[in-house]
């Protein structure tokens, strides 16, 4: 249950998304108790040219991969990372 | 000289490499990556790098700690280049010492298949018809 408080989460951007934004980070406003997919919402409004960039777009909360569905918490560094090409 | 790191300057295969050698390593295996000239059907001029440096080193770390215990082998180092590279430079450097061969091949190869798959990092091509972000990921 999403109640009406907000707070707020680091996000990094990289590469595309780093490049589409304009910027590697961002803190952004949420309602407490959001999950890491209804920042992409959000962070599509503040930055509509991240949109269509979604596709194989994963989440790292504090440095580790999580589902999409993860609640986050007030603080936490949220990492949108695009399709990955190490190597 | 770190096991596992990002590096703005040309990698040193020989020292990465020299990282994991000790007395009992009788195979060392030595993976270099470099940039290619063509990818996809397509000429490539130069690649730049990119990577989220605060997560990077710990993935390395645990990619290394499962190929540790996976295969027989007694110690793994991964450098990985950032920013701006030519032609022909080394984009990556993982090096394994075992006792023996078998296992310090076959725990490289998991370590840069797992690198590609799970490492933050990310890579621009640059072409003739322009630069875009490389996504690798099936």
């Amino acid at each position: 249950m999403v109640d009406d408080r907000d707070m707020q989460v680091r996000v990094r951007f990289f590469a595309a998304h780093r490049e589409a934004t304009g910027q590697s980070a961002y803190e952004a406003d949420v309602p407490a108790g959001a999950r890491a997919r209804d920042v992409w919402r959000v962070l599509v409004e503040r930055f509509p040219t991240l949109d269509g960039h979604a596709s194989g777009t994963a989440y790292a909360v504090n440095q580790t991969v999580v589902p999409a569905d993860t609640v986050l918490s007030e603080g936490d560094e949220l990492a949108l990372l695009p399709p990955m090409a190490g190597g | 000289m770190k096991l596992f790191a990002l590096s703005s300057t040309p990698l040193d295969e020989k020292g990465v490499s020299a990282l994991v050698s000790g007395s009992g390593s009788g195979g060392v295996v030595t993976f270099v990556g470099r940039v290619r000239d063509h990818a996809r059907g397509r000429s490539v001029s130069a690649l730049e790098y990119e990577a989220y440096p605060e997560m990077v080193e710990a993935v390395f770390g645990a990619i290394a700690a499962e190929a540790r215990q996976r295969f027989d082998v007694s110690a793994i180092a991964i450098h990985h280049r950032l920013g701006r590279l030519e032609v022909g430079e080394a984009s990556v450097v993982i090096a394994v010492a075992a006792a023996h061969r078998s296992p310090a091949f076959e725990a490289c190869r998991y370590a840069i298949d797992e690198l590609k798959r799970r490492a933050p990092i990310w890579k621009k091509e640059f072409g003739p018809d322009g630069a875009f972000w490389v996504e690798e990921r099936p």
